[in-house]
């Protein structure tokens, strides 16, 4: 074991999680703002995790024990992994060798499936019902979710995230892809808040419909590891955004000589900058803005509308490519 | 092959899409609801019961408890009803204020309630302009009656506190803010394409179905039936101007009786309301307030006094109807029954629950706005001598009064 390793299993979780909850909690002060409320301190989050570590963790009487304890590590490490391959604006990503965005696209389906058998596992009608709707949805956003990842594959040749992060990918086609790419962007932007069980797709929590569905039964510590695990999908899932639609570093854009330290501090702040801004723009405001749809109405949507957007835009890319 | 498997949902009586005492028991396979059962009575006190006990003027303020929401409905009718059968007429400067405040009263019901559906859909930031914007008719009734629910405004023969120039000032400057909001309210609910997805043939009665289940209020008139007690039985202010019923048809050309049609109605429903306080405005006749200003006195005619009478008031919800009899012995009424519209609405849900999805339950459960302290009547619960009235209390009675009435007819059971 090197002390680079080291030095990422212990460094990336610690700072994954900060910023996850950061984002949190940006997020909720944003959206009161906008309901012309005052909303909490941004570090709630922090207080509420802290919390949850505290308090009793029950498991239902009914429940299938060890499916029912294992699911929320199980989320947690994959959202942890998934930090592990997502380059940091010129940070290189600390896993980029041994896998790629199938591989993402495989950690994001880990995270709503464990989820999803959890719900299953804790025997409550709330939870069964959650958990049915979750992997209806599932099976509607991960095939314009493939099919994006898809025309990446061919603008690149490849699937590698740090071919991909390296070169902006504005820069390598011409309008005909270009106006791909910007489909592909707008059925990314239609899958962000499904991915992320956020408004107007957070069916399978549905509060007022079934209470919190796959969560209902879960607390204490188990119900910490899935926020968590929320949080950090949260910051990854716009981090892969960022990597994949808004590539500019700083020095590309102004054309800055920095170098050393000052030079990462600076990208890393304007990294962090672009998840902000992205954060607040695909979430924050679509989960203010719109009403949740029934589950029939998601499907519909993703399965004819995205997939559409998402198809044409694949098309275009070929178009070009060939 | 696989079998069917049927999960079953219970909704209530502590539900985050219900938050009072109800319980929706839904079997579903999947999505879809294949069997419904409507549970209530969870919180019955008996407070008609307290009521016979107590004096006129007392068992008026016990009938404002029995509504947390809007604590005017009910003595309104009870106010009525109790003008009806001693013979007392109100001043009609008393009967306008009467009517201002039970307007004022429907707009923050319906202002509520789009809150409420908002929230059920999953649509919270909605609720929170909606209610923002209910704010300023609750300052209102604050700064008129003293207090934000429960006022204590009605009397029998009138009411308790006159109308101030300030108010009437301050009643215009909120007609004038109330008009800009429902305008907004209107663009944001009715063309909101979200929304219109989520409600448009959810909880849809037709009016056949309406008129078999009894529906009352904005249920019925979204439905398509031209029923409202202001239109119908007119009293007090109403009288004097020409209240219509609001019905989808005059607006839109036809009624679909569902969850979006409720919406419409009322928010339609406002406007007429605060057509009618401005027209009371306009006309408020000067005089006293009270017929009989002298409590003492007015007590002393109850007690003299024989008669029975409905007092029906078209409360936010729907009509609510007291029926009371004096005997010309007590101060107080020897019969007081109540009928609220949340009895009549509630039982359209499980026709309406049949065959929907899991995700319609919340609209389904909130259109009819089901307030259950209408039906099981909460209130306090000690009499004199310090014995609880509670529910074992009240069940014993009616048991021992099932027993009474068997051996006398001689029924077996």
């Amino acid at each position: 074991m090197t002390p680079e390793t080291l030095f990422y299993a212990i460094g990336m979780p610690i700072i994954g999680v900060f910023l996850g909850l950061v984002y949190k909690g940006i997020d909720r002060r944003v959206s009161a703002r906008m309901t012309s409320r005052i909303g909490p301190p941004i570090r709630q989050p922090f207080w509420d995790v802290g919390k949850l570590l505290l308090k009793e963790t029950v498991v239902p009487e009914n429940a299938v024990r060890w499916i029912f304890n294992a699911m929320p590590i199980l989320a947690f490490a994959s959202s942890m992994t998934l930090l592990l391959y997502i380059p940091f604006g010129i940070l290189r990503a600390p896993l980029e060798g041994y896998g790629d965005l199938v591989v993402i696209l495989y950690l994001l389906t880990l995270q709503a499936l464990a989820m999803a058998i959890g719900g299953f596992a804790s025997g409550s009608p709330f939870s069964s019902v959650g958990a049915q709707r979750e992997m209806v949805l599932m099976m509607s956003y991960e095939m314009p979710f493939a099919i994006v990842i898809t025309g990446f594959a061919l603008i690149y040749k490849s699937f590698s995230l740090s071919t991909i992060a390296s070169t902006p990918v504005w820069s390598i086609v011409g309008p005909l892809g270009g106006l791909g790419v910007l489909l592909l962007l707008i059925a990314f932007l239609w899958v962000t808040p499904a991915e992320l069980a956020k408004l107007p797709f957070d069916i399978a929590e549905a509060e007022t419909e079934i209470a919190e569905g796959m969560l209902a039964e879960y607390s204490g510590r188990n119900l910490a590891l899935f926020y968590l695990s929320d949080a950090v999908r949260g910051f990854a899932m716009i981090a892969l955004e960022v990597v994949l639609f808004f590539p500019f570093t700083l020095s590309y854009l102004f054309g800055l000589n920095l170098s050393g330290a000052a030079l990462y501090i600076a990208e890393g702040l304007w990294f962090l900058f672009k998840v902000l801004v992205l954060y607040i723009l695909a979430v924050t405001l679509v989960r203010t803005s719109f009403a949740r749809f029934r589950i029939e109405q998601a499907s519909r949507i993703f399965w004819v509308y995205v997939n559409i957007i998402a198809l044409l835009g694949v098309i275009l890319i070929w178009a070009e490519v060939m | 092959m696989g079998t069917r498997v049927t999960y079953y949902v219970p909704v209530g009586p502590i539900h985050p899409a219900l938050k009072e005492p109800i319980r929706v028991e839904a079997e579903v396979e999947g999505e879809k609801i294949v069997k419904v059962d409507v549970k209530r009575g969870f919180a019955h006190r008996g407070i008609e019961y307290m009521g016979m006990k107590r004096n006129a003027i007392q068992t008026l303020y016990l009938s404002e408890r029995i509504c947390g929401i809007c604590s005017i409905s009910h003595p309104y009718a009870f106010v009525i009803g109790s003008e009806k059968a001693l013979g007392i007429e109100a001043p009609p400067r008393a009967q306008y204020i009467r009517t201002i405040i039970a307007e004022l009263e429907r707009i923050h019901s319906h202002i509520l309630w789009l809150g409420v559906i908002a929230h059920e859909i999953g649509f919270d930031p909605l609720l929170f302009w909606t209610w923002k914007g209910r704010e300023k008719v609750l300052d209102i009734l604050e700064a008129i009656t003293g207090n934000r629910i429960n006022y204590a405004m009605y009397m029998i023969g009138g009411v308790r506190r006159d109308l101030k120039e300030s108010h009437i000032k301050a009643l215009r400057d909120m007609i004038t803010y109330y008009w800009e909001f429902t305008e907004h309210m209107k663009e944001v609910f009715l063309s909101d394409p979200v929304y219109k997805a989520r409600t448009r043939g959810v909880a849809q009665l037709s009016k056949e179905m309406a008129l078999k289940l009894n529906v009352v209020g904005p249920v019925a008139r979204a439905a398509g039936i031209r029923m409202d007690v202001r239109q119908d039985i007119p009293y007090d202010a109403y009288a004097d101007m020409d209240v219509k019923a609001i019905v989808p048809q005059d607006i839109v050309g036809e009624a679909r009786g569902d969850a979006y049609d409720i919406t419409m109605v009322r928010l339609y429903e406002i406007e007429q309301s605060l057509d009618i306080i401005e027209f009371c405005l306009d006309n408020l006749p000067e005089g006293k307030i009270l017929a009989i200003p002298n409590y003492v006195a007015l007590l002393n005619k109850i007690k003299k006094t024989e008669g029975e009478a409905i007092g029906a008031h078209e409360a936010p919800r729907g009509e609510v109807i007291h029926y009371l009899k004096y005997d010309g012995t007590r101060d107080g009424p020897a019969v007081w029954k109540v009928i609220a519209p949340s009895y009549n609405n509630i039982n359209s849900w499980a026709l309406l629950l049949l065959g929907a999805e899991v995700a319609d339950i919340p609209v389904v459960v909130a259109y009819i706005d089901p307030c259950m302290c209408c039906n099981d009547r909460v209130a306090v619960v000690e009499d004199s001598s310090g014995r609880l009235l509670d529910y074992s209390y009240l069940h014993k009675k009616a048991v021992e009064k099932t027993r009474k009435l068997e051996k006398e007819l001689g029924v077996r059971r």
